[in-house]
This record gives structure tokens, C-alpha cells and sequence, in this order.
């Protein structure tokens, strides 16, 4: 493998951990939006890479369903939902941006320490893109914790299964990406964008999970 | 595979499919109930014959002793359970909890459950049975949310946001069991086909293996509905019809687990990876003590059920993760019981609920009074869960503790002490349930009876005899397991 080659992969997977990093921080839901089709480009960018690369051309279908799904279609939708909603003030986070971003750093770096040695058989550039993988996917997840809005939970989730399509896409030769990847937009398509949100605000006109809170079963 | 396409494991994924297909286009109530029913019985049939004639097995499909055992569980109770629908159904219509629009999504989204489930269990692939729990999921997720009630939603949000990091988590394991496979066998789809994974598994990086398992364990364990991972399980249970609550304890949670016994085996072939056991007893113990010390604070009767429905996830967990032969047969011999039994609480309380109009347990009083047949079926149930002899239950119980017994009285003796707790518990509530001054309505109840009684019987025949092919099949069930 030519050193440029790697560079690039290298380049494009780290990326991805800064943009993930930045969702972190965003604190207007329109931000938020923008900056998960900029996460959904640098993954279809990455993905398109690795089909390159690894001369894989079904690769380059996940590339496309990560571009035309994921940076056009949803962030186009959810920016429709908020318009209708009107609900396009500032994010609540459940803790402070600066806690979080110490806590994601953290992740960062646990991912790093975990991944690094465990995988020291496997190539330079599986070990790395996994690690960068596993930090995508933590710093979703710490996203989705401490977003208490409904949309933002959601793009936590995206960020959190980008993180899983750059694993898969990075493990060479792996059947079943571009089936993977479909099952993961059906599921984010059905949920998300038809059904969820528009039920969720004929009942209660917000997106704020605060408010579903209220009706915990057992408080009947 | 011998017999073309058509044959006895892609008959158990068509006929779903087709009936998926044509219950989503067919109005009224009636036929499409009826539909549903039949398909599910052709579905239970075509698994059966699975018993008798096997079709070899391919890269995607492939069935072998242990997922058979699976898949008749599985498609028995979905053929009674869709039965006890038919008449679940016709009462939400009236009161008009349900559209018939709804109806038909309902009902299609039953079969594509039952169709998802299916190929998880008869998946020889790992991608394709992490596609197939996917959709469960997203299937489920869309039924609990069904009645589009306060509750209903919230509770299908909570258990869609759980559900997908936990299957997120368990695809981030299932991506590094490959990376291990890859330099043994190679690139493509044999280093994903469980056949060739196990019978290689020997040369795999022990550090990856466990990497994997950890993931898998925390993403399909939350499907399990293991304790610190449980959370969404009680609300999905309480808010979505009853019928679902019945195939989600009684048949999902298996699937899910036997997700998990896959990979265990997986590592049990790789003599340097870390034993997965410890990890499923504490995390099963912790299931079991959690859920029994909750029992006591329930006040809605479907909730109580889901949290006596992770309690036995506990106790199944628990028993696989002793492992060895006879733990082992416990294990399978309570995931059976588990699943007949508390689908027929589910029955009888799906009923309840219906003619009480209600699901909080200090309305509902004096059942065996005011309602005798649906009153002792749910006094049999429970105490047929709570785990008293003669039934099934008692016996796969006595067996999970005399073996942990055997191994280790430490770890017998917070497992006992749970079982205790959760005993009580359950029949604290039922006494309150089923006897004294009857309280609420006492109009008649149209239910049909035959899947629940159909179940009890037979988990007492178990608890009473095991016949001895049942007793040899699960027996060899178990050597398989390591």
C-alpha cells in the first residue's frame, strides 16, 4: 500500500473524529444539521476512498447511499420538521459544552488505548481506522446521552452508525456492507423522518424528550 | 441445497413474507385474522418437518441442532399467539383503540416480525442474522408504538433509542469477529458463516475475540433485557398490544440470547480467548436480584410480567454462563418452559385487561369470581412462573440450582435469594388479583381459551414428564454447548 494512499484514508477517517467532536459543541439545531451533512460528506468521501483503494465497487453504492441519503435527504427533512415545528431555538444539553467536550476527548482517547494494542496483528490501516471508528462511535453515544432534544438524539445516533460504516467499510474484503448500510438507513427512514416526530408532535407540539418524560407509566 | 427453493428453511421465511405481503393489502378484520393465523400454522408446520428431513445447509442458511429447537419454539408460540390476536383484536376494534387501517399494519408487521425472527435463528451468517434482529427491532419498535398514546410513544421512543445502540453495538462486534476470522480464512463470506467460524475458530487473535464479545454482549444483552440494559423492556411491554408483549418475553428475547450462545460457542473454541461464562452470571445474577427486589413495586400488571420476564432472562443467562452439560439442559429446558409460560400470563392478562379496562393491579380484584376460567388460567400461570411443582418451571429451576450447587454455593445462594424474593413478590399480587371482593366490571369476557390452556398443559406435563426423546434432543443440545 502506497504511503499516500494510507495518507489519505488517514486523513479522511480523522476527520471524521473532528466532526464528531464538533457536534459535541452545537448549540442551534440548524448547526447541528449542517454539521452532521458535513459528518455524512466526510463519510461518503472515506467510504468512496476505501472502495477505491481496496478496488471494492459495491463500496462505492454505501459511498452513494452515505452521500444522497444521509448529507441531502435527512438533514433536508429534519430541516422541514423544524420549520413546521418551529422549533429552532437553542439546544438544551444535559451537561455543560465543556465537560462534554473533556468527557469526548476522553472517549477519544480510551478508544485509542483500547483499540491500538488489540489489534496490533492486523494491518496499519485496519487498526487505525478502527480506532478512529470506535471513537466515532463513543463520542455518538456520548451525544446521544447528553442531548435531551428528540433531533438531537437522533443525529447522535446517525453520527454513532457513520462511526459503524467506517469499522466495516475499513475491514477489508467484509461481505454484507452494502446490505448493512440499507438495513441502517430503513431503519433511521422509518423511524425518524415518517413516523416518529410527526406523532410525536400531534400529541404534544414539541420534540423535547423532557415533556415524554412526564408520562412515565408507572406515575398513573 | 438439495431440494431447490423450495424446502422446509426457506418455507419458514416465504410464508411470512407472502403473508406479510398480503395482509397489508386486505381489508376487514375477519379474513385477515383468520389469515394470520393460518400463516403462522403453515409456518409451525414447515419447522416441524425441520425435525424429520433437514435441507443441507448453505453460505446464508443453514439449520443445525440447536437453532432447530429455536425455531419450533418460536414458530409454535407465534401460531398460538396469533390465534389468541384474532380474538384480542376484534375487542380493541370495538372500542376503537385500533383503525382497521392500523389493523392491516398490524398485522403485516406481525409476519414480518415472525419472518425477521425466523431468519436470525436459521442465519449462517453473522451480517445476515445481525440484518434480521435489526428489523425485529424496527418491526417491534413500530407496534409498541401503535396505540400512539402519551405512554405508547414514549415508551416506543425509549425502546427505539435503546434497541438501536444496543444492535449499533452489537454490529461494531460482529465487524471485529470478522477482522479476527479474515487472516484464517480469508476474505469473503466464509469468514462470516458460524459453520466455519467455529470449526476454525481455534487460530483466531484471542485480544479481537474478546474485544467482539464484550460488544455483542452489551448490544444483544440489551435485547436479552439484562439488567443495567433493561430499560426499555417493562414500558414496551406495558404499552403495546398484549399479543406483542406475549411474542416479545416469549420469543424475542430468545432470539436475541441465542445470538449471544452463538458467539459464546464461538469463543469457547479459541482455548486463550477469555471465558465468556463469568460475564453472563453476573450479568444474569444481577438480572435476577434486580427484577426480583422490583416485583414488589409494580402497580401496572403488564409491567409486573415484563419484570418477571427479565428475572427468568436472568436465570437463563445465568445457567448458560455455568455451562456444562447439565446446566446447560437447565438453561434450555427454562427458556422453554419460560416462553410458554409467560406467553399464557400474557393471554390471560391481555383478557383482563380488555374487560376490566384497566391495567393497574389495585383495580383489578377477585377475578376468579367474577371471571373463573380467565381467573384460574392466570392463578395457574403465575404460579406456574413463580416456579411451584408440579409445572415445567419447578423443574428447569431445580435444576439450574441443584448444578450451581454442585459448582459453587456462592454463587447458589444470591441466585436462591432472588428466586425467594421474586416467589413472593408474584404472589403477593396474585392473591390481591384473583381473590377477595371482586372489584371493576363483571361483563362477560370473549376470549378464546385454547392457546392459554394449551400452553399450561403443557408446561405441567413437563413439570410432571419429560419424554425421553425431548430429554435425549436436549441433552445433546446441551453437549453442544460447551
Amino acid at each position: 500500500m502506497g504511503t499516500l494512499q494510507f495518507d489519505i484514508a488517514h486523513l479522511l477517517a480523522g476527520s471524521l473524529v473532528l466532526v464528531s467532536l464538533m457536534l459535541l459543541y452545537q448549540d442551534r439545531m440548524y448547526g447541528l444539521i449542517n454539521v452532521f451533512a458535513l459528518h455524512a460528506f466526510l463519510l461518503a468521501l472515506s467510504v468512496a476512498w476505501q472502495a477505491f483503494t481496496q478496488d471494492a465497487p459495491h463500496l462505492y453504492a454505501t459511498a452513494a447511499i452515505a452521500l444522497v441519503f444521509k448529507a441531502v435527504i435527512i438533514p433536508g427533512a429534519l430541516r422541514r420538521i423544524i420549520q413546521r415545528l418551529n422549533i429552532h431555538r437553542t439546544l438544551e444539553t444535559v451537561v455543560g459544552i465543556g465537560p462534554t467536550m473533556l468527557v469526548g476527548m476522553g472517549l477519544c482517547a480510551l478508544a485509542m488505548i483500547v483499540m491500538l494494542p488489540v489489534t496490533a496483528q492486523a494491518g496499519a490501516l485496519a487498526r487505525e481506522d478502527l480506532a478512529f471508528a470506535l471513537s466515532v462511535f463513543l463520542l455518538g453515544l456520548l451525544m446521544m446521552v447528553t442531548r435531551r432534544n428528540a433531533v438531537g438524539q437522533v443525529i447522535g445516533f446517525m453520527s454513532l452508525e457513520n462511526g459503524l460504516v467506517l469499522a466495516a467499510t475499513g475491514a477489508r474484503g467484509m461481505p454484507l456492507v452494502v446490505e448493512i448500510s440499507v438495513a441502517f438507513s430503513i431503519l433511521i427512514a422509518f423511524i425518524v423522518i415518517g413516523i416518529f416526530l410527526f406523532r410525536i408532535r400531534e400529541r404534544f407540539d414539541t420534540v423535547d424528550i423532557q415533556a415524554l418524560d412526564q408520562f412515565r407509566g408507572e406515575l398513573r | 441445497m438439495s431440494a431447490g427453493l423450495f424446502n422446509a428453511v426457506s418455507a419458514i421465511l416465504i410464508i411470512p413474507a407472502l403473508a406479510a405481503g398480503v395482509l397489508a393489502l386486505l381489508p376487514g378484520y375477519k379474513v385477515t385474522a383468520r389469515l394470520n393465523v393460518v400463516a403462522a400454522f403453515l409456518s409451525f408446520l414447515s419447522a416441524l418437518s425441520l425435525f424429520f428431513a433437514r435441507p443441507a445447509g448453505g453460505m446464508f442458511l443453514a439449520v443445525d441442532d440447536l437453532n432447530v429447537v429455536f425455531i419450533v419454539l418460536t414458530t409454535f408460540v407465534g401460531f398460538t399467539t396469533s390465534a389468541f390476536s384474532a380474538s384480542y383484536i376484534a375487542h380493541e376494534l370495538e372500542i376503537g383503540r385500533l383503525t382497521p387501517t392500523y389493523l392491516r399494519f398490524y398485522h403485516a408487521m406481525y409476519q414480518v416480525l415472525m419472518l425477521a425472527m425466523n431468519l436470525a435463528l436459521v442465519a449462517n451468517n453473522i451480517g445476515l442474522m445481525w440484518v434480521a434482529i435489526e428489523f425485529a427491532t424496527l418491526t417491534t419498535v413500530l407496534m409498541v408504538g401503535i396505540y400512539r398514546t402519551h405512554e405508547a410513544l414514549e415508551a416506543a421512543w425509549k425502546y427505539f433509542i435503546l434497541g438501536s445502540v444496543g444492535i449499533a453495538m452489537a454490529l461494531f462486534g460482529t465487524i471485529i469477529v470478522y477482522l479476527a476470522a479474515r487472516p484464517v480464512i480469508g476474505e469473503g463470506l466464509a469468514a462470516m458463516a458460524w459453520d466455519v467460524l467455529v470449526a476454525r475458530g481455534v487460530g483466531f487473535d484471542p485480544a479481537l475475540l474478546n474485544l467482539a464479545f464484550v460488544f455483542l454482549l452489551l448490544g444483544y444483552g440489551t435485547k436479552v433485557g439484562l439488567a443495567p440494559l433493561h430499560a426499555w423492556l417493562p414500558d414496551a411491554h406495558a404499552e403495546g398490544p398484549t399479543p406483542i408483549s406475549a411474542v416479545l418475553s416469549g420469543l424475542l428475547l430468545n432470539v436475541a440470547l441465542y445470538a449471544v450462545l452463538r458467539f459464546k460457542i464461538l469463543l469457547a473454541a479459541n482455548a486463550q480467548a477469555l471465558a465468556p461464562g463469568p460475564l453472563m452470571l453476573t450479568m444474569g445474577l444481577t438480572s435476577v436480584i434486580f427484577a426480583a427486589f422490583m416485583l414488589y413495586r409494580r402497580r401496572d400488571i403488564k409491567r409486573m410480567f415484563a419484570y418477571s420476564s427479565i428475572e427468568h432472562m436472568g436465570i437463563i443467562t445465568f445457567a448458560f454462563g455455568m455451562g456444562g452439560p447439565l446446566a446447560n439442559f437447565a438453561g434450555l429446558l427454562h427458556m422453554t418452559m419460560h416462553s410458554l409460560t409467560k406467553s399464557a400470563i400474557f393471554f390471560a392478562v391481555g383478557h383482563v385487561a380488555q374487560v376490566k379496562g384497566t391495567q393497574r393491579i389495585a383495580d383489578i380484584r377477585g377475578l376468579t369470581e367474577t371471571h373463573p376460567v380467565l381467573g384460574w388460567g392466570l392463578v395457574l400461570g403465575v404460579l406456574a412462573i413463580a416456579g411451584l411443582p408440579p409445572l415445567g418451571i419447578f423443574t428447569s429451576e431445580f435444576l439450574v440450582v441443584s448444578s450451581t450447587f454442585a459448582r459453587g454455593y456462592f454463587l447458589a445462594i444470591p441466585l436462591v435469594f432472588g428466586l425467594l424474593l421474586a416467589f413472593g413478590a408474584l404472589l403477593l399480587r396474585l392473591h390481591g388479583i384473583a381473590f377477595g371482593e371482586p372489584l371493576g366490571s363483571t361483563a362477560p369476557v370473549q376470549a378464546s381459551y385454547v392457546p392459554m390452556f394449551a400452553h399450561l398443559a403443557l408446561v405441567l406435563c413437563a413439570g410432571i414428564y419429560l419424554p425421553l426423546p425431548l430429554v435425549t434432543w436436549f441433552q445433546h443440545v446441551a453437549g453442544l454447548l460447551g
